[in-house]
């Protein structure tokens, strides 16, 4: 078995006749995570406790007893997901060191699954970014970057590579270079504005975020309570599906997710999308949008078109206020959400003895970085009592306005929307530094951020390379809880687009077998 | 002097009577190791999140129904925040918006005098009820300058009662207070122990002349008993109108009591008033209660709360059962005010009553004058009594076929409450109590005394 393997197609099979042990699919795993540090995809590796579950994972082999498909299959975590005795530092001065005594619910989902769990992704602090870049453990690289395809593209020679790598985006940017570098065959990412879709979209994966209430958010460490998912990050769509069977249902310890039984669901092989209603919303064509993007849009209506679905143009007037909204209900609830770390309990606590108070105010500067602080600030601004109405509950009404948007939409007969999901494909580093975090999140949101709002599923298909060899996605948004329909048409598209293998050195060396399967893009 | 009217409105914290938290699984248990029942959620770790207690609900229902208040069949949770030691998170989850209950009122008896022989029943508005998050203790050691959290009590579920300023002085909300207490024991939803923190109470303050808007009003807290909030109440209502008489003015501020000065004074400084940010709690849906007509025909029993089925489900309340006892047995309503007011007593007497011919309406005496005052005296609970019911009752059949007087009764009574294990009937014969019945008997004894004492009898036949 290759690391580029589907898990349905070819790993699980492979492991289950085994031709392949869990034990050596680890250790590879681990292998290329070593080469590959450069990416600073990871900030733990969990390399015992790694070996030790595929060690058990085999044993069950052996007694032909496997927990199912996801038995021996390494994954990596976002680490803003709490792993009992692992660390858990949501790329933060404030939780360096903290070693988390419970599991989120997902990650023993994981676990009871027989997962193998090889460590925990980089991120923006507490998952406040696009870039990847604003963590306390330094930006992560986009793989791409070391890709050929980008080095052929890639423009001035004089410069090194040093300075020329593009980021991932974020701020699942580790899991997305995780899954991209194929260190992993899954990972969790988060998705509050768009942190897994637009990282899977920079780094050529699949980034689901599901329904909001359909996956337990126990044990995520909330950004926004009322828009975070827990995020999936494949190579391929059958892959999201895979993961989300394994994840989706009920959790008493949330009582946000629904009661209603989830039924685990294969993917049908569409062959037929002329009952299909594709909606394409005019707003998405947003200020700053590449003409590349634009035209690979135009392109992917037509590909449907062709097919025989139905493909119309929509509006969703109130897109272009979702992130000013956004940025009220999301500083708002930052501010909330971080009044808990004062480092009385657990975390970073400052030196300063002089009294609690101080204690608090120092623990909360050393611990929290510009970001953090920032939207601390903007949040309890939004929540004085003489700005609630004029702020916060505006915003919530705008909300409302922008899930109405799609509900009408949707019941106008369109199945699903097709967006772009970035603005354009990955910025290189030093460029994207130059504007602050705040001004890039504004920008980079746009495409995703309203279905956060509305708590739609949607996902980034990895579609084609960019004049520049770097992947671009677009992006589909389904119906509330309708995942099956929305992942039934990813595939379709996934399989009509043929998107290029990343081709990486440092995989070529490890892996003989990824390049037998290498495949050209039908779309540039 | 123009007259002063004195208003006083409460804020009243009962702990609810539950095995688990309001919002996570860790037990609720008074004077634990410190740190012993604290779960994850309430230690804030990053990542959990609030489950609600179904029992906590239930508790506020029924102690919603009791107030005659409206159960609000759709409420919100809200966080508050603020920062201190003993809030973890930083914010309390509490019902700022919609709270569970509104609307309510309380009676209340008082006794128009000290000798309790003539009662008055008043009202007072119940303005909400709402469902909220005890904090955890913190105890600051001023010597090592540190500061000691205990977070037990960190998330324990609260009901917090709010009464309008229907009151006017020490006496009334202490009455009001009393008969929350009495009625959240009947209830079990709180068992409302000012002494172990289970009930707390902040009483609201403001004199004002008739006819005029209600005055600045403060904040008292700090109470730790009945008896303190009422002299805490009277203090401030004098302080407030000395001060506004002397020219002064009152800040609507908080005042601690001193119960060893027996005065209020400000409580350590607060800056400016606290903006609390009030936001939805965002991990909470809101709380839906049904009744019998709304509840939907597949809905899991377990996993709904149908008011009506706990309104049909309500004990006895004290009014209700005062009425009955002075209906059953023709007491006065001060008796049965009293009976209900001693916890055990009302049970006390019943068994009494049981156990002896003697008429209820004679009983009571003994049961209010005789074994209150006793108990009184050395500070016992009616539990505590080393005079059972059986032993009184017993006693007072002797009293009531006249094998004693009531003198001696009285003794025997006295002698019983060494709590020596000895029967009425053992004490009689031992000191030779009983009284003589034989004619014969009593005839020989005083011709024997008159034998004995001849000359005192001749001279009373002289005259």
């Amino acid at each position: 078995a290759a690391l580029n393997d589907g898990l349905r197609s070819q790993v699980s099979a492979a492991l289950k006749e085994g031709r392949v042990a869990p034990t050596e699919l680890c250790q590879r795993c681990l292998a290329l995570i070593k080469s590959t540090k450069f990416l600073n995809a990871y900030i733990t590796v969990a390399e015992e406790t790694a070996m030790k579950q595929a060690e058990e994972s085999e044993e069950r082999y052996k007694r032909g007893q496997p927990l199912g498909i996801l038995d021996g299959i390494p994954v990596a975590v976002k680490d803003n997901f709490n792993t009992a005795g692992i660390e858990t530092t949501c790329a933060s001065n404030m939780l360096k060191g903290y070693i988390s005594p419970y599991n989120a619910t997902v990650v023993q989902k994981l676990l009871d699954q027989g997962a193998v769990l090889l460590g925990k992704t980089n991120l923006d602090e507490f998952a406040m970014g696009s870039g990847s870049t604003d963590g306390v453990f330094g930006p992560v690289r986009n793989p791409w970057s070391y890709s050929k395809q980008y080095k052929e593209k890639s423009v001035p020679k004089s410069h090194s590579e040093e300075s020329n790598w593009v980021i991932t985006g974020g701020s699942s940017g580790g899991s997305a270079a995780a899954v991209s570098s194929f260190t992993c065959f899954a990972a969790l990412g988060s998705d509050t504005g768009g942190s897994t879709r637009n990282p899977a979209a920079h780094c050529g994966v699949v980034g689901l975020k599901p329904t909001y209430g359909l996956i337990s958010r126990h044990g995520l460490i909330p950004l926004v309570n009322s828009m975070d998912v827990p995020g999936i990050l494949t190579r391929c769509v059958d892959d999201a599906a895979v993961l989300l069977g394994s994840l989706a249902g009920h959790d008493p310890k949330d009582s946000t997710t629904i009661q209603d039984d989830f039924e685990p669901f294969e993917l049908p092989n569409l062959t037929d999308v002329s009952k299909l209603s594709i909606g394409i919303p005019k707003e998405y064509h947003a200020p700053g949008l590449s003409s590349e993007i634009l035209a690979l849009w135009s392109k992917a209506a037509d590909l449907f078109k062709n097919a025989g679905a139905k493909v119309v143009e929509v509006s969703l007037p109130h897109t272009r206020y979702s992130i000013v909204c956004y940025h009220v209900l999301c500083t708002a609830e930052v501010a909330s959400n971080m009044a808990r770390f004062d480092g009385l309990e657990y975390g970073h606590r400052s030196d300063m003895k002089d009294s609690t108070e101080s204690m608090y105010a120092a623990t909360r500067r050393e611990g929290f970085n510009d970001v953090v602080r920032g939207r601390i600030l903007s949040g309890n601004y939004f929540l004085l009592k003489q700005n609630y109405e004029k702020y916060f509950v505006k915003a919530q009404k705008v909300r409302r306005l922008i899930a109405n948007d799609f509900v009408k939409v949707f019941r106008s007969g369109v199945d699903i929307l097709l967006t772009p999901t970035t603005l354009s494909d990955a910025a290189p580093y030093t460029e994207f530094i130059q504007e602050d975090n705040r001004t890039r999140s504004t920008q980079d949101d746009i495409l995703t951020q309203a279905a956060n709002m509305a708590g739609l599923p949607a996902i980034n298909v990895p579609t084609a390379l960019s004049k520049r060899g770097l992947p671009v996605g677009l992006q589909f948004i389904g119906r509330s809880f309708q995942e099956k329909q929305l992942l039934t048409v990813a595939k379709w598209f996934e399989k009509q687009v043929q998107f290029p293998m990343i081709q990486l050195e440092e995989v070529k060396r490890h892996d003989s077998g990824v390049f037998q399967h290498q495949k050209s893009a039908s779309f540039s | 002097l123009a007259p002063w009217v004195p208003v006083v409105g409460l804020e009243i914290h009962a702990q609810i009577s539950s095995n688990s938290k309001l919002f996570s699984g860790s037990q609720v248990q008074f004077a634990a190791p410190p740190n012993s029942l604290v779960s994850f959620f309430d230690a804030s770790l990053p990542g959990t999140l609030p489950v609600l207690n179904r029992r906590c609900v239930e508790a506020a229902v029924m102690t919603g129904l009791a107030l005659n208040c409206s159960i609000n069949k759709k409420s919100l949770f809200d966080r508050k925040h603020y920062f201190y030691a003993d809030l973890p998170a930083g914010y309390q989850i509490t019902q700022q918006r919609v709270p569970i209950a509104v609307n309510g009122c309380l009676s209340y008896s008082l006794c128009i005098d000290s000798k309790m022989s003539q009662m008055v029943t008043k009202t007072v508005r119940i303005k909400q009820i709402q469902l909220e998050q005890d904090s955890g203790k913190s105890l600051h050691d001023d010597t090592r300058s540190q500061t000691l959290v205990d977070l037990n009590r960190a998330g324990v579920g609260l009901m917090e009662v709010v009464m309008e300023p229907d009151m006017c002085c020490g006496e009334e909300a202490a009455a009001a207070v009393r008969e929350l207490q009495l009625i959240l024991q009947t209830l079990g939803s709180s068992q409302a122990v000012m002494a172990e923190g289970q009930l707390r109470v902040d009483a609201n303050v403001s004199v004002h002349h008739p006819g005029e808007p209600y005055g600045v009003r403060t904040e008292v807290k700090n109470i730790n008993s009945i008896r303190f909030l009422a002299k805490a109440i009277d203090y401030e209502i004098q302080r407030q109108i000395e001060e506004l008489e002397n020219g002064g003015t009152i800040l609507n501020e908080t005042r601690a009591f001193d119960s060893k000065l027996g005065c209020t004074v400000p409580m350590r400084d607060k800056e400016g008033k606290q903006d609390y940010r009030f936001m939805p709690e965002p991990n909470l849906p809101p709380l839906i209660l049904y009744d019998t007509k709304s509840l939907p025909a597949n809905m899991n029993h377990q996993q709904v709360i149908n008011i009506d089925w706990i309104h049909e489900r309500l004990p006895d309340l004290p009014s209700v059962k005062r009425k009955k006892l002075v209906e059953k047995y023709g007491i006065l309503p001060e008796h049965s005010f009293t009976l209900l007011n001693e916890d055990g007593l009302a049970e006390f007497f019943e068994s009494v009553v049981k156990r002896t011919q003697m008429k209820p309406k004679k009983v009571i005496g003994w049961i209010l004058n005789d074994l209150l005052s006793y108990l009184k005296q050395h500070s016992l609970t009616v539990k505590e009594s080393p005079v059972s019911s059986f032993l009184l009752g017993d006693l007072l059949n002797l009293l009531e076929k006249k094998e004693i007087s009531s003198t001696a009764a009285k003794q025997v009574f006295a002698e019983l409450w060494k709590g020596e294990g000895k029967t009425p009937l053992e004490i009689v014969k031992e000191q030779k109590l009983g009284l003589l019945q034989d004619q014969k008997e009593l005839e020989q004894i005083c011709q024997a005394v008159i034998d004995g004492q001849e000359n005192e009898v001749i001279m009373m036949m002289l005259g």
